[in-house]
């Protein structure tokens, strides 16, 4: 019978060495579900891993589009990761990305064309009050009903998506788009853009915030008393409210930081890489970022390179598409191969699973014929 | 009746804890057809004598005789082969499934589906044990649950069943039901072996009793020939030291309860019914009970946890009924629950950050919502250097430390916040001897400097020895506080059982 028990000593090790391990296991078995497929599984992991950054042919592409695909993942799972230590579930990330993208847009196209300093801080505000209204529907309607938060903010983001179908054909459509879906390109709206502050290096403004809140973070969760109080709740829910926690405020807090840190992501991209408001806005950035904020560890330093090994398996593996004409399904599995690998490392550190041949079954069995 | 003679037979029995010896050299016979009683405050060794039985705890020394045969049980599984079966006191059941389901995934043998359904009829009907099999289990009584627990245990053709507290759940007319069943499987030759430590029942169905007292057997009798009093004597112990009278001067009133009622929400909690109590500064007013009736809930209802459904409190004349945990613990009511881990401390937390928990505000670990790890490393430093916490230091995890050490830094912690008012539940559970002490002695010494004390205990030996007033808390109402001086055992013994109105 095979058993899960909790290692007494857990090395510190370990701990540090376990996502490299699991990446090291994602290269071997990917590499076999690769060569099963008939592709060169060497050629197929240096196209993933080690093009995107250092290929002279491709790296002028894909370093860019690392950093871009890295930002929004990173601001959107550092929020996700407070709330998650402290057990509350903010699945609908990408609807307040989408949210804070339709504010800060809004903003923006009505008060095209003029041309003015404000506007663009007006929009980044636009974008934080977007994804924070939407985060608060599911944090009221907990504490007021005791919803639950999960099913309420998944259900929002296809409510969003709906909205933003309604935005692209409807309200924000442009109005010399002959009819097409979708806004105006804000990139040609020079008070209302968020261009690439360095020529092809892919940093614009939302890469640098993200970076910017990486640090803060770290720093708030170590050192403010709601860092702590959320590290409270999340391992000891009982010892929070024997030390008075106020776990309402801690709910507003958690879903207002996820839903404002989304919409401000939602924001770049829409100003930035995205340009316009289009039915196919959404990406699916919210729902990868769950997946960044646990292999983070939901600790922010650990976020910012789990946001670019995500973001470098998502350009690695175009390439690889690309390039080997490997299927998009088989890359997939190849992430969730890496999601797998690290979840199960993580568990290994912490518990050791112990092979036990009882006696007992076989007693049993023998009394009973 | 049934043929006579001993059909369990437990020589000398012995398993030893870390902090405490659960079981000394325990014997025991249980007969053919009896329901025997097995009785003992908490803690004094039923429950491992019972999993050492049902082969969940391996003794560390003593024999034990099946029939003559040694009996050695690997397992609970091997356990129920032999034919031991127990009923515990909270069910293992699956809410979302029949009963039938429930029935069938409990057991170790697979069944044709018609074949069990056939048998649990058969035993349901010969036993009185009335239940239809397509009910989902989540909306049953407790009785009806119990059904289902105890059908899954006679099943396997026991031919002694263990029940740990079975009534503790029931209503009285459930528990009149229990017992019909019970005396319906005794007569047909099953020995059951009883737990509990409710008196009464025990006169009602029991022929034969063994009480047991930190650990030892203290007697054999027959209970409905011995008054309930002498066996409460028995269960508290006649031989206890008398408490050193310290000259206390009671101070002015710091805490009045009024009328304090709780309504649980979850159906395992204990409603806590019209409270009242009147604590002074330098008193020590001891609450005694057996766990479960209430004690958790009052504690919480006093830091500020949970929200009285009724009633109210005054501190120094002010009423705190309303305030929150952080307002009252700025007041100086300190409080330190039983749980250490969890509750107390957080296990995977420094002891510096432990001191956060309930010190923040009080002895000023941070500025503006920002904390200052050194003066709460500092006041960690102080509390393990006050209290002799044995540990590596302030940057220990929690759960790194031994319990009585952990308890003394979780008491510590609030010790050296001077308190106005202390509430402590179970302050030396678990703990061993010299660190036991050593935290009493912190609590009298406390009291001396003018704090109002409470202590929940199960341990009446500590309460007799501590406290000024003696109050006994049962399914969540509180005796008349008596001083403890003119308390003798046998009246003891009464409080805690509520045998008394």
């Amino acid at each position: 019978m095979l058993k899960i028990e909790p290692r007494k000593n857990r090395s510190n090790f370990l701990e540090v060495s376990a996502p490299v391990i699991a990446v090291i296991l994602t290269m071997i078995f990917g590499g076999f579900l690769f060569l099963s497929m008939g592709k060169n599984p060497f050629e197929a992991i240096k196209l993933i891993f080690w093009d995107p950054i250092m290929s002279p042919t491709f790296s002028e592409y894909s370093r860019p589009q690392l950093v871009i695909k890295a930002a929004p993942l990173i601001l959107i799972a550092l929020g996700l990761s407070f709330g998650f230590r402290a057990n509350i579930w903010n699945i609908g990330a990408e609807g307040q990305y989408i949210m804070g993208a339709l504010f800060s847009g809004s903003i923006g196209l009505a008060l095209y064309p003029l041309d003015a300093w404000f506007i663009f801080p007006l929009m980044i505000l636009g974008g934080i009050i977007g994804g924070i209204f939407w985060a608060m529907i599911p944090a009221i309607l907990k504490i007021k009903f005791n919803t639950n938060e999960i099913l309420v903010s998944l259900m929002l983001v296809y409510v969003a998506e709906q909205i933003l179908a309604l935005a692209s054909v409807g309200f924000l459509r442009n109005p010399e788009g002959l009819g097409f879906p979708g806004s105006r390109d804000l990139s040609k709206y020079p008070s209302a853009t968020n261009p690439e502050l360095i020529t092809n290096s892919g940093i614009h403004l939302g890469v640098i915030c993200s970076f910017i809140a990486v640090v803060f973070l770290t720093y708030f969760l170590t050192y403010h008393r709601l860092g702590f109080q959320i590290k409270l709740i999340g391992q000891a829910p009982k010892a929070a409210k024997f030390s008075g926690v106020n776990v309402n405020y801690i709910v507003i807090f958690c879903l207002g930081l996820s839903g404002g840190l989304a919409g401000i992501a939602g924001m770049f991209e829409l100003t930035g890489p995205a340009g316009l408001i289009n039915i196919d806005f959404n990406v699916g950035y919210g729902f990868t970022a769950i997946i960044v904020a646990f292999l983070g560890r939901l600790h922010p330093i650990g976020i910012l390179f789990a946001g670019l090994l995500m973001s470098l398996t998502y350009v690695g593996g175009e390439l690889a598409q690309f390039m080997l004409s490997i299927p998009a399904a088989a890359i997939q599995v190849f992430q969730g191969m890496l999601l797998f690998f690290l979840l199960s490392t993580d568990l290994l550190v912490s518990y050791k699973i112990s092979l036990n041949l009882g006696t007992n079954n076989s007693n049993s069995k023998s009394k009973s014929e | 009746m049934s043929d006579k003679g001993t059909i369990l037979k437990i020589k000398d029995i012995s398993k030893e804890y870390p902090s405490v010896k659960a079981n000394d050299s325990v014997s025991l016979d249980l007969e053919y057809g009896k329901i025997q009683a097995l009785l003992g405050e908490n803690g004094a060794g039923k429950s491992t004598l019972v999993k050492i039985i049902y082969g969940l705890v391996k003794p560390d020394s003593g024999r034990m005789y099946l029939n003559d045969m040694e009996y050695r049980p690997k397992g609970p599984q091997d356990a129920r082969s032999k034919g031991v079966g127990m009923v515990f006191q909270h069910f293992s059941l699956f809410d979302a499934l029949s009963v039938f389901e429930n029935i069938a995934l409990g057991l170790d043998n697979i069944l044709e589906k018609k074949e069990l359904k056939k048998q649990i009829i058969d035993v349901s009907s010969e036993y009185g044990l009335s239940i239809s099999l397509d009910k989902i289990v989540g909306n049953l009584s407790a009785g009806e649950r119990q059904r289902i627990e105890i059908i899954r245990c006679l099943l396997l053709n026991p031919k002694i069943m263990i029940m740990d507290e079975p009534t503790s759940v029931l209503t009285p007319g459930e528990v009149s039901d229990l017992f019909l069943v019970l005396k319906k499987l005794s007569k047909s030759g099953m020995s059951i072996l009883y737990i509990s430590h409710k008196l009464e029942e025990i006169r009602t169905i029991c022929t034969k009793a063994t009480i047991m007292r930190r650990g030892r057997v203290v007697k054999n009798c027959d209970p409905q020939k011995i008054s309930a009093t002498k066996i409460a004597e028995e269960m508290v112990g006649t031989s206890f030291s008398s408490p050193k009278k310290s000259k206390i001067k009671k101070g002015k009133e710091c805490l009045q309860i009024n009328n304090l009622s709780f309504q649980p929400s979850d159906p395992f909690g204990i409603p806590i019914k019209n409270l009242n109590l009147k604590l002074h500064h330098g008193e020590i007013i001891g609450i005694g009970g057996v766990a479960g009736n209430g004690q958790e809930e009052f504690l919480s209802l006093l830091s500020g946890e949970l929200k009285p459904s009724n009633g109210s409190l005054f501190f120094n004349d002010e009423d705190i009924t309303k305030l929150n945990v952080v307002e009252r613990r700025n007041k100086g009511l300190l409080s330190a629950p039983e749980e250490r881990l969890g509750h107390a401390a957080v296990p995977a937390m420094s002891l510096t950050e432990n001191c956060l928990i309930t010190a923040e505000h009080r002895m000023k670990l941070s500025k503006r919502g920002l904390i200052d790890y050194r003066i709460s490393k500092n006041l960690s430093d102080r509390i393990i250097k006050n209290l002799d916490v044995r540990t590596g230091g302030s940057d220990a995890l929690a759960r790194s430390l031994s319990g009585g050490n952990l308890q003394k830094f979780v008491i510590g912690r609030e010790l050296i916040q001077n308190p106005k008012i202390f509430i402590v539940n179970q302050p030396t559970w678990g703990v061993d001897a010299a660190a036991a002490s050593s935290i009493r002695q912190q609590i009298l010494d406390l009291a001396k400097e003018g704090t109002g004390i409470i202590v929940i205990s199960q341990d009446l030996d500590e309460l007799l020895e501590i406290s000024d007033v003696f109050c006994a808390l049962v399914g969540g109402q509180l005796s008349c506080p008596e001083m403890t001086n003119e308390l003798n055992p046998s009246r003891l013994g009464m409080l805690i059982s509520n045998s008394i109105e």
